[in-house]
Formats: structure tokens, C-alpha cells, sequence
């Protein structure tokens, strides 16, 4: 039974890790709390479930396009709603505020358009198959979304460490300012972390809704949660420590279950979470010469 | 001139507009959550009031009176139910009120009703302890603890049940009432409960959970849970290798289940106030007429909005309203006990609640449940 908890930490933990990626990009590049990506996250889940019961896409033809689409959809929160923030010089609070009045738009928005009942993906292709090893089973699916948590924060780990969009990118997180008179184009890189993050987003909808078949428009909240707990845990901003908060929620709860009670789940694992804050407060990989995003 | 006209008209239009709009209508709050994640319990309510009102308009009203549904969404929230109700009490001056949607939601505004002396009627809450709120609560829901004995006896027929594991959801009234309902049951008929794990809303991982009721092998696992959560326990037990069946509760009764859970859900028993393959020609009239108007399949909870609009026609046909609001709503609570009704849900009446602490209590629904047991991933009669 252990092995099994073990595997189902790091399953759930995968899960919180790679919904945190694209919200703590945000926050290391743009230095904003985008608290609308729970609502980009839900409706990527639900742009992946139209491509593929309205228009018979494939699966893996559907994915890239509602990652796009979330993409753009974040692009256009940057573009409508952040930009006019920055050009303001807004306080930090009010991208905060405006985010939750797009996230609150964005479920209404879902729930009249797709109505309220939880839905899910039409595919047997992926339905209930696990491996199984000893007493161990995984569902295929959440294998994938390990894996594909663990790539994606590699991937974008050596971006930011190994390219000149990464250094750029690194530049803008130290100051916009200084980037700026540096020649760097702040506001494109700005809206392509948007983008970038959205559609991270996006595709963590989609997997999760795949993993658990649980598509609503309320989707979005709880996961939210776990997401902010996730990155400050890990240090806000950056990537991997999205990946390593994730993992260490996903822990506390599951082994919070094993070994005490479900009872009290939460109140075990955001009580650790606060223990752990409180030694670290700036986070597992918040200290000052990891603000690198 | 024609300025001069105009507020002597509108003044004329109101006179002749407002009697003739007024007279012959019979207004009823309708108050369940049209938005939010208890819409998909509160829509198909609704949907099954605004059938029964067109039917029975269409068949000349109540002694030529028609009745009028005045629709507000409490959006399955405490706070807007107690909003809802004030309005649809003191400013619409409704006759009586049907819902709110869940359990939390009436007993948060159940005691405004009561107070201002007019009927309030669940058709979906079922947990214990709503009939005490005072005398003019009312429920055609029959109570988890009305559902449950009868689902665990058939149950323990058809499996054999000696050890179970228990998982609910306990930061929601209806989860828990039905947890507390069923362990006192399991209790009486001395089974075993070898675990017992909770989860919260929102929540879609179950497998630390389950993993653990795993290991205890359990010969069923018992879920008072609602059906998203419900769709997706059975498919992470399923996935983690689990064999045994699950029983649920009312949250289970719905289409919806197995549309999500699919060959998860084989095996998984259930008990109903209503069943769909229940041959009565009232049943089968309100079936055909549901999809008629909706194109889609109606489930429980619809059946039980539709039966409720009938019982309440039943009662309004036994008084005399006389346009006194006070006396009009009085009247129609007294008429209400006696009124016994067979509908799509079959045979139905009322049933005092016991005092509650020397005081008079509402009226819960007597009415015989139906025990199904998912078979070829449909709701079959287990007998």
C-alpha cells in the first residue's frame, strides 16, 4: 500500500506542478498574480473537448490547438486588461482584482456556453488503461502528466538558463526597466510569456480533465488554490520550484491521508506548508540570486 | 396637447392592464438554483415545474385561474436563497414557494417561509432534520434516511455484505447527512465499517483514498457522494484495481453517472424515489411529454418538480382563494397534508414530522423507494 501512496503523491503532485508552471511564469516575468488562469486552465479543457466531440479532431491535433487558443486567450488578458495596468503604473492589487473579474467573466461565460454539468473527454482511446508492476498501478494518462510536468519545467528551466530569449526574459525579471533601456522589446516578451503561460495552462486543463474526467466551469478554483500554495511554496517565480511545490502539496496530502486521517487532509497539509514557510519564507528556491523565473 | 395626454392614458392602460393580468393568476415562487454547480440538480427541477404548468394551464388552470411560476435562481447559495425568498415572499407576494435547490440552502431560508406563514416545498432536499425548521416546511423528497435502510437491505441480499468502506464528502449537509444516515444504518444491521475517508468539494483525486480502503477489501464501498465526485471515485477505484461494488446514495440518481463513469459503474446500487423504467401510464406520460418539450431525457429530480406542481394543484382545487394573501396562504397549508397524489414518481403523501423538541415539525414525503443496480451500464430494478 505504501509503493502505491507513493506513486499516488507524486501523480497528484504532478498535477498541482504542472498547473503552477504557466501561473508562476507569469509572476517571475511580468510580476503579476494572474489569478484568471484557473479560468484559462478550464476553458483549454473545454476548447480540447469542442475540437474533439463537435469537429471529430483527433486527439493530438486538438491538444496543440486548444494550447493555442488558451494562448490567445491569455495574449488578450495581457493585451486588454495588464497592459493598461502597467501603462498606469497601477498599484500591485489591481491586476490581482481585474484577473479575478476575468476569472469570474471566464465561468459565466463557460457555464452559459457549455452549461454546468461536470463532462468529460470521449475517449476510450485513453479510458481506464494502467500499468500495472507488483502492487503498483498507474493510469497511463497520469504517467504522461508526470512525465510531461518534469519535461516542461526542464524545457523551460534551460530556455530561461540557455537562450537570448532566456536571458532576455532573465533581464525583464531583474528590472523592465533596465531591460528596456537595454534594447530588449519589454512589451513583446510581456506578451509572449502571456501567451506561453496561458497555453501551459491550457494544456493542463486538458490533461487533468483527461486524468480525471471532471470538465466543469468551476473546474478552475480548487485548482487555483493549489496552484498559489504550490508556487509560494516553492518560491514565487520560479519554474522549479512551481514543479517542487507541486510535488511536496501533492506529498503532504496523500500521506496526510495514509497516515492520519482524509479528516483532516487539508488542515496536515497546509499546516506543513505554513511550517515550511516559516523556515523558509521566501520559499523552497526563493532565495535572492534565484530570481530567474 | 399631446404631452398633456400621455400620463392620462398610461394612467387608463395601467387600470384596464393590471386587473385583467392579476385576476385568475395564481402565483408560485420558484426558487432553485439556475446557475452555479447546483444548477444541474436545480435546471432539471425547473424544467420539470414549467412542464406541469403548461400542463395543467393547458387543462383550464384551477377553476379557470392559471398558475404562474415565478422563477428566481438562488444560485445554490445559503445567502441568495435567503435573498430569493424575501423577495418572492414580501415583494412578488407569492402564494407559496417550491425549492431552494439543496439542503444547506433550505434550512438557510426555510425559517424566513415559516415565519411569514406561508408553505415552503423542497422537491430535492433530503437531508434530516429540514421538516423541523416549523409547520410550513414541506418536502416530497423522501429522506436518505427513508432511501437508505431500504438500499442497504437489498443490497446486503444481492452482495452479501459483512465489511465496508465508507468515502463521502464532509464539508457539504447533503454528503454528510447521508454519511451519518448510512453508518447508523450499517450500525443496526451490524456490518462493519473497516474505513471511513472523506474528501472536499472540488476535489479530483481520490486515490490516496481509495488506495487505503483498498487495502482493507472491503466487500462494497459505500459512497453518499454527488455524481461528479461519485463518476470519478468509481473510475480511480476501477483504476486501482478495486472489484467491489459501490452503493450510493441520492446524489447517485442520475444519468449523468454513468454517462461519466461508464463500465466503472457496473455493479453500483442505488436506491430512488423514481425510477425510469417504472411502466406506470403516468410515468410514461410524463417521460414522453418531457422529451417532447426538451429533447432530452428527464432524471429525478425533474419527475420530482413535475409530481410537486401537481400535489399542490391537488390542494389549491380543495380551497377557496379569496385575494386575502394572509388567509389564501394559511388555507393552502392546512390543505396541503392530506393530499395524496400518484405521479410519475408513483404514490405519494405526506407524513408529519415527529415534534421536534415539544414543537410541530413540516411534512416529509412517504413514498417507497426503488433499489436499481447498474447493469450493461444501465439502471435496472434490483429485487
Amino acid at each position: 500500500m505504501f509503493a502505491q501512496q507513493v506513486v499516488n503523491a507524486i501523480s497528484l503532485g504532478s498535477v498541482y506542478a504542472l498547473f503552477a508552471l504557466g501561473f508562476t511564469l507569469v509572476f517571475g516575468i511580468l510580476g503579476v498574480i494572474n489569478l484568471s488562469h484557473g479560468g484559462i486552465f478550464m476553458l483549454g479543457a473545454y476548447a480540447a473537448l469542442l475540437l474533439i466531440t463537435r469537429f471529430d479532431i483527433p486527439f493530438w491535433v486538438a491538444l496543440p490547438l486548444a494550447m493555442a487558443a488558451s494562448g490567445t486567450l491569455g495574449l488578450l488578458i495581457d493585451v486588454l486588461i495588464l497592459r493598461l495596468l502597467r501603462k498606469r503604473n497601477a498599484p500591485h492589487l489591481m491586476p490581482m482584482i481585474a484577473t479575478i473579474g476575468a476569472a469570474i467573466l471566464m465561468t459565466s461565460l463557460a457555464q452559459g456556453l457549455f452549461g454546468s454539468e461536470t463532462r468529460r473527454f470521449p475517449l476510450e482511446l485513453f479510458d481506464q488503461a494502467s500499468l500495472t508492476w507488483g502492487p503498483i498501478t498507474i493510469p497511463v494518462v497520469q504517467a504522461g502528466i508526470t512525465a510531461l510536468s518534469v519535461a516542461l519545467m526542464l524545457i523551460m528551466v534551460w530556455v530561461l538558463r540557455h537562450t537570448r530569449i532566456g536571458q532576455a526574459l532573465r533581464a525583464i525579471s531583474e528590472s523592465p526597466r533596465a531591460a528596456a533601456l537595454l534594447g530588449i522589446p519589454v512589451e513583446r516578451l510581456f506578451h509572449l510569456t502571456s501567451f506561453v503561460a496561458a497555453a501551459l495552462g491550457g494544456a493542463a486543463g486538458i490533461l487533468i480533465g483527461l486524468s480525471f474526467d471532471a470538465i466543469s466551469p468551476f473546474m478552475g478554483q480548487p485548482m487555483l488554490h493549489k496552484g498559489i500554495a504550490a508556487i509560494i511554496l516553492g518560491g514565487l517565480g520560479d519554474v522549479r520550484g512551481a514543479v517542487l511545490g507541486g510535488l511536496f502539496l501533492g506529498a503532504a496530502e496523500v500521506f496526510a491521508v495514509t497516515f492520519l486521517s482524509s479528516e483532516y487532509r487539508d488542515a496536515l497539509s497546509f499546516g506543513l506548508l505554513f511550517l515550511v514557510l516559516l523556515w523558509r519564507p521566501q520559499g523552497l528556491f526563493g532565495a535572492s540570486s534565484t530570481r530567474s523565473a | 396637447m399631446r404631452v398633456f395626454h400621455r400620463p392620462l392614458l398610461l394612467a387608463l392602460a395601467a387600470f384596464t392592464l393590471i386587473p385583467a393580468a392579476f385576476a385568475g393568476e395564481i402565483r408560485i415562487g420558484l426558487a432553485e438554483a439556475l446557475t452555479g454547480p447546483a444548477s444541474q440538480y436545480g435546471i432539471p427541477i425547473r424544467n420539470g415545474f414549467l412542464l406541469a404548468q403548461d400542463e395543467i394551464n393547458a387543462k383550464g388552470g384551477i377553476a379557470g385561474n392559471r398558475i404562474v411560476l415565478v422563477e428566481e435562481d438562488e444560485r445554490g447559495k445559503k445567502e441568495e436563497a435567503i435573498n430569493v425568498y424575501k423577495k418572492l415572499i414580501f415583494q412578488d407576494k407569492v402564494l407559496m414557494i417550491f425549492g431552494p435547490t439543496l439542503s444547506n440552502s433550505m434550512f438557510a431560508a426555510g425559517p424566513i417561509a415559516n415565519m411569514a406563514h406561508l408553505v415552503a416545498f423542497g422537491t430535492s432536499n433530503t437531508a434530516s432534520g429540514i421538516t423541523d425548521i416549523g409547520p410550513y416546511i414541506f418536502r416530497s423528497s423522501p429522506m436518505e434516511a427513508d432511501v437508505v435502510p431500504v438500499t442497504l437491505k437489498a443490497a446486503i441480499k444481492h452482495v452479501g455484505l459483512h465489511k465496508v468502506g465508507i468515502i463521502y464528502g464532509n464539508d457539504d449537509a447533503f454528503t454528510k447527512s447521508g454519511y451519518d444516515v448510512f453508518r447508523q444504518v450499517l450500525q443496526a444491521d451490524h456490518i462493519a465499517v473497516v474505513d471511513t475517508e472523506t474528501y472536499s468539494k472540488g476535489d479530483v483525486d481520490f486515490k490516496a483514498q481509495l488506495t487505503k480502503i483498498k487495502a482493507q477489501s472491503p466487500d462494497a464501498i459505500i459512497c453518499p457522494c454527488l455524481a461528479e465526485e461519485g463518476a470519478n471515485i468509481l473510475i480511480q477505484a476501477r483504476a486501482l484495481g478495486i472489484k467491489a461494488p459501490f452503493i450510493g446514495g441520492n446524489g447517485f440518481n442520475t444519468p449523468k453517472l454513468l454517462e461519466n463513469a461508464k463500465a466503472a459503474a457496473e455493479g453500483t446500487i442505488v436506491g430512488s424515489p423514481w425510477f425510469d423504467g417504472n411502466p406506470s401510464p403516468e410515468n410514461k406520460h410524463f417521460i414522453a411529454a418531457y422529451r417532447k418539450k426538451y429533447g432530452a431525457d428527464p432524471n429525478q429530480f425533474s419527475a420530482q418538480g413535475y409530481d410537486a406542481l401537481f400535489i399542490v394543484a391537488e390542494a389549491l382545487r380543495k380551497i377557496h382563494l379569496t385575494g386575502q394573501l394572509s388567509h389564501d396562504r394559511q388555507a393552502l397549508r392546512d390543505a396541503l397534508p392530506s393530499i395524496r397524489f400518484t405521479g410519475a414518481t408513483g404514490h405519494f403523501a405526506f407524513r408529519a414530522a415527529p415534534l421536534h423538541g415539544g414543537k410541530p415539525g413540516g411534512y416529509d414525503a412517504d413514498q417507497a423507494p426503488f433499489v436499481y443496480i447498474v447493469k450493461n451500464a444501465k439502471f435496472t430494478l434490483l429485487k
